[in-house]
């Protein structure tokens, strides 16, 4: 049995292997057609985006024998945003002998994602989980280590098992030097084509399949085309929609988006995740919030006053007069349940009128008590590189008094449809990474997201893509081809609408009201009023965006503003889909917290009977409605139940 | 929870009025030339970028062409901002990249210069940004370690004792923004180059590669147009994350090893680095 090209009507079909689930992925990858070693070289992929999926990806598949291209909007590939990762990756080791498996890490992560991922996908990433450490070690990455020399792993995020293998507090930059440098390797031995400051625009479709994309040089702000057998989308989340986010300030929606305008659906959108400890916003000019590791839980305790209002410096407020919210609530997780929340219970503090600071949108993360235990010098190895960081960015010691935090956007667990091989319903369009919406539900555990980028790179699209040029017809095509004409075109005329405009308003500004509008409506909690007065707004914004929006003119060079213009423009387009989602999903369900929804204590409340599905829209263009596709997700290993962790 | 993003919850804070001198450029062959603004309410909260994000907006409202600088993840450790502010690579606090250099750090009435990196290696792109590819190039040339996916053995097979491993690490942490190049007088790139030769050589993983690695590195660095090393160790006073000069005396001790150690048949040109 070979893989076929997906016919039109079974387009969400997931194609998961059937059978027991450990012998799943073994079943996928025999039925793969294997691409004859000598044929390779005539194949051609198209990665864009240079984070750890489209790094580790680059790197394997060159590895292979095919011929690679990459595409990065950074000057260079390592600064792609996975480098900012501080935490920690984790893999189901079982290093500390504590109990951990590739079933237990599987069961986690289903349930962490509050049963909205699919079973066969998070099983395979629990597989591969442990390969990957191997690969990263064998990289050089220089991951902690115990006096003895054996890897060094903390428990992490909530998680009851040490399965966190980590380097300092910058796991995530090592981890992607090490995929930068497999990648670089082959850069060198010209197997891999490197063009940084290049902004994909386009997926360029030819009968039916991914053949190509259309970029724009930053540079020179020339229009480039690229053919290829398969197009790789490793281009990380949709954070920024928010404005105010943790992610890098290049991120972006417009390679997803336009993609998805191109045929390939967009799963679950309004699955959003809100990290807890996050530096709280200071004043109306900031650019980004910073978050600092959520490993900062294993040792900090999470408080506010008993007292709202309490105006009394931290130090002074005595232990019988604070409020230890999260250990009051949930008394076997305390500052350790996932992340939503911890983040939900520090807005509902904040929301009562219990928070701390200027702003009183902050809660207390105080490491008092371990600094008593442990000594200062111990609390300074684990976490050294975050309390410096907090300290610049406040001015204030951690060591001395207790660090103020507030929830922030961090992750998006929904992104482009992938089917088991990560291929989106566009044919030769694999999503990696971040990018799309497979693995984590509705909720990422903490940890999580280096291990999925780096499984999709490393361990499952060279598989998966050799299905794709062995099963199907892909004649040669050229960059003179008419589709290639029409995409660049279009894209062009994108550009000189923008810049047409000539208005009053600057691109930020619209930007920070989306961002805004969102976050209010469409962020920590959302309920229908608000998501249906958000999605009018957004469409009026998106209105004013095309008739006054203000670009300076300069489309030959570097043009920051030109570019932050076109993703604005696209994240004006895709709110309104997220919100859509939002609307529709009438249950909460780990990140995505509908009020309608809830307990009586508060908590979420999930919908099973009518929402046990991964949500894909189907583009029918702006301002249109969108076609919502349900897949099913049926859980045959892991039973679903309301999360607990009190 | 709106107050999140409203701009009136900041706390009350004395604004500042400060003076700025931004190189100017429109492109890599064009003259540049400092440009004068002046900003009347910057906050001392405000991160130095923040501050150019206020400049540029006013620029565009008034029809003037912004200020191009790189930044990313402005949290510090994408190596993407690259300033001279005042002189000084990334500004005048230790351990600190631009992008998380507060304003606090200066008092009303300020005139502060801004300049990209100079290096000759590293060309002007436009205004603040330069183009920093040759280390990628260098990286290319030899910053790895040869395994290819599915190869690894496990990844406890070989013990790393905790301080070579610590060692390593400290050097891997080069964020490779470019810093010492700029603070050097020689332009030279040693420090960037040699924390990476560091890294791999501390590592047993590394250990088949050394002597090929180092001289590929060393080889290619030279021909991109770095300068060599005088001792100078500004690179280390600049280095965001205080990469150590040492690494550059164990990149020498690895270079003359490897040299005296070369065969002709394996590695070239034998001339030296």
């Amino acid at each position: 049995m070979s893989p076929t090209p997906t016919a039109p009507g079974e387009r969400l079909a997931s194609r998961c292997p059937s059978g027991p689930i450990a012998e799943r992925w073994d079943k996928r990858r025999f039925e793969l057609k294997l691409v004859n070693p000598a044929n390779k070289r005539r194949f051609h992929v198209l990665v864009v985006g240079t984070g750890l999926a489209g790094a580790s990806a680059a790197a394997s598949l060159a590895e292979l024998g095919y011929r690679v291209s990459v595409f990065c909007i950074q000057d260079s590939p390592r600064r792609a945003h996975s480098i900012a990762a501080q935490g920690g990756i984790n893999a189901a080791k079982n290093y500390p002998n504590d109990g951990d498996s590739v079933q237990r890490l599987f069961y986690d992560t289903v349930k962490g994602g509050d049963f909205r991922a699919r079973e066969s996908n998070v099983y395979r990433l629990a597989q591969v989980s442990s390969h990957i450490i191997d690969q990263c070690v064998a990289l050089g990455v220089p991951f902690a280590r115990e006096y003895g020399g054996v890897l060094a792993n903390r428990s992490f995020g909530g998680a009851q098992v040490s399965r966190t293998f980590y380097a300092r507090g910058q796991t995530g930059q090592q981890l992607l030097l090490g995929a930068y440098s497999g990648m670089m390797r082959q850069v060198g031995a010209k197997r891999v084509n490197l063009y940084a400051r290049r902004e994909m625009l386009d997926v360029v479709v030819v009968d039916g399949i991914a053949r190509g994309i259309v970029c724009r040089n930053l540079v020179t702000g020339a229009y480039e085309r690229y053919a290829g057998d398969a197009v790789l989308l490793c281009t990380g989340g949709y954070g920024n929609v928010f404005y105010l986010s943790t992610n890098a300030k290049a991120c972006n929606v417009t390679a997803a988006w336009r993609a998805h305008k191109k045929g390939a659906f967009f799963g679950n959108p309004c699955f959003t995740q809100i990290h807890p400890t996050c530096i709280p916003v200071t004043g109306s000019y900031q650019a980004k919030l910073t978050l600092m590791s959520e490993s900062l839980r294993n040792d900090g305790r999470v408080w506010v006053p008993k007292q709202a209002g309490d105006a009394r410096p931290p130090h002074e407020i005595p232990d019988a007069e604070r409020d230890y919210f999260l250990e009051r609530r949930y008394p076997s997780f305390g500052n350790l349940v996932p992340r939503d929340v911890a983040s939900r219970a520090a807005k509902e503090r904040c929301d009562a009128g219990f928070g701390v600071g200027s702003t009183r949108l902050a809660v207390y993360l105080d490491f008092r008590d371990a600094i008593q235990r442990d000594g200062a010098a111990t609390i300074r190895a684990k976490y050294g590189n975050l309390f410096q960081m907090y300290a610049k960015i406040t001015a204030e010691d951690p060591y001395q008094v207790p660090m103020r935090i507030y929830p922030a956007v961090h992750y998006t667990m929904g992104g482009l449809w992938v089917d088991y091989d990560l291929e989106s319903t566009l044919p030769g369009l694999f999503v990696l990474g971040e990018a799309n919406f497979s693995d984590h539900g509705a909720n990422r555990l903490g940890a999580s997201a280096l291990m999925q980028g780096l499984a999709d790179g490393f361990f499952v699209i060279p598989y998966t893509v050799g299905g794709h040029f062995a099963g199907r017809a892909l004649p040669p095509v050229t960059t003179e081809a008419r589709e290639f004409e029409e995409s660049e075109r279009s894209v062009r005329e994108r550009t000189e609408r923008i810049l047409g405009v000539r208005g009053g308003r600057t691109v930020d500004s619209f930007h920070r009201e989306l961002g805004k509008l969102m976050w209010d409506h469409c962020g920590m909690a959302r309920n229908d009023a608000g998501l249906r007065g958000a999605k009018e707004r957004v469409r009026a914004l998106r209105d004013e965006f095309w008739h006054d929006v203000r670009v300076p003119a300069d489309e030959r060079r570097l043009n920051q503003n030109l570019e932050h213009a076109g993703r604005v423009a696209d994240f004006l387009e895709f709110a309104e889909l997220m919100i859509d989602d939002a609307l529709h999903r009438t249950e909460s369900c780990g990140g995505h917290f509908r009020e309608e929804s809830q307990t009586e204590e508060g908590e979420a409340r999930r919908d099973d009977e009518r929402f046990s599905y991964a949500a894909a829209w189907e583009h029918r263009g702006v301002g249109e409605p969108s076609t919502l596709h349900k897949e099913p997700l049926t859980f045959e290993h892991v039973k679903p139940a309301q999360r607990s962790y009190k | 929870m709106s107050a999140a993003h409203d701009p009136h919850a900041q706390g009350a804070e004395a604004a500042m009025r400060i003076t700025l001198k931004v190189w100017r450029q429109g492109a890599p062959d064009a003259a540049g030339r400092m440009e004068t603004y002046r900003l009347d309410e910057v906050s001392p909260d405000m991160s130095f970028l923040e501050m150019l994000d206020v400049l540029n907006e006013r620029l565009i409202q008034a029809g003037e062409d912004p200020v191009a600088f790189d930044h990313d993840c402005r949290e510090g450790i994408c190596g993407a901002c690259s300033l001279v502010i005042d002189g000084q690579a990334h500004g005048p606090e230790a351990l600190t990249t631009v992008c998380q250099l507060h304003m606090r750090h200066y008092s009303d009435g300020d005139t502060i210069q801004v300049e990209p990196w100079r290096a000759n290696a590293f060309p002007v792109v436009k205004d603040l940004v330069v183009d920093r590819s040759a280390f990628d190039r260098i990286v290319a040339a030899g910053g790895f370690i040869s395994t290819h996916t599915g190869a690894a053995p496990d990844g406890n097979s070989v013990p790393v004792p905790k301080p070579e491993a610590d060692q390593a690490m400290d050097a891997a942490a080069c964020i490779g923004c470019g810093a010492c190049v700029a603070a050097c007088p020689n332009a030279s790139a040693m420090l960037f180059v040699a924390a990476k030769v560091a890294h791999l050589a501390l590592l047993p993983q590394g250990e088949p590669e050394r002597e090929r690695r180092v001289l590929s590195m060393v080889r290619t660095m030279d021909a991109e147009g770095f300068g060599n090393c005088t001792n100078h160790f500004e690179c280390m006073a600049a280095c965001p994350k205080g990469i150590s000069v040492e690494n550059i005396a164990r990149m020498n001790r690895e270079y003359l090893r490897a040299f005296l150690r070369e065969r002709p048949s394996e590695g070239g040109e034998a001339s030296g680095g």
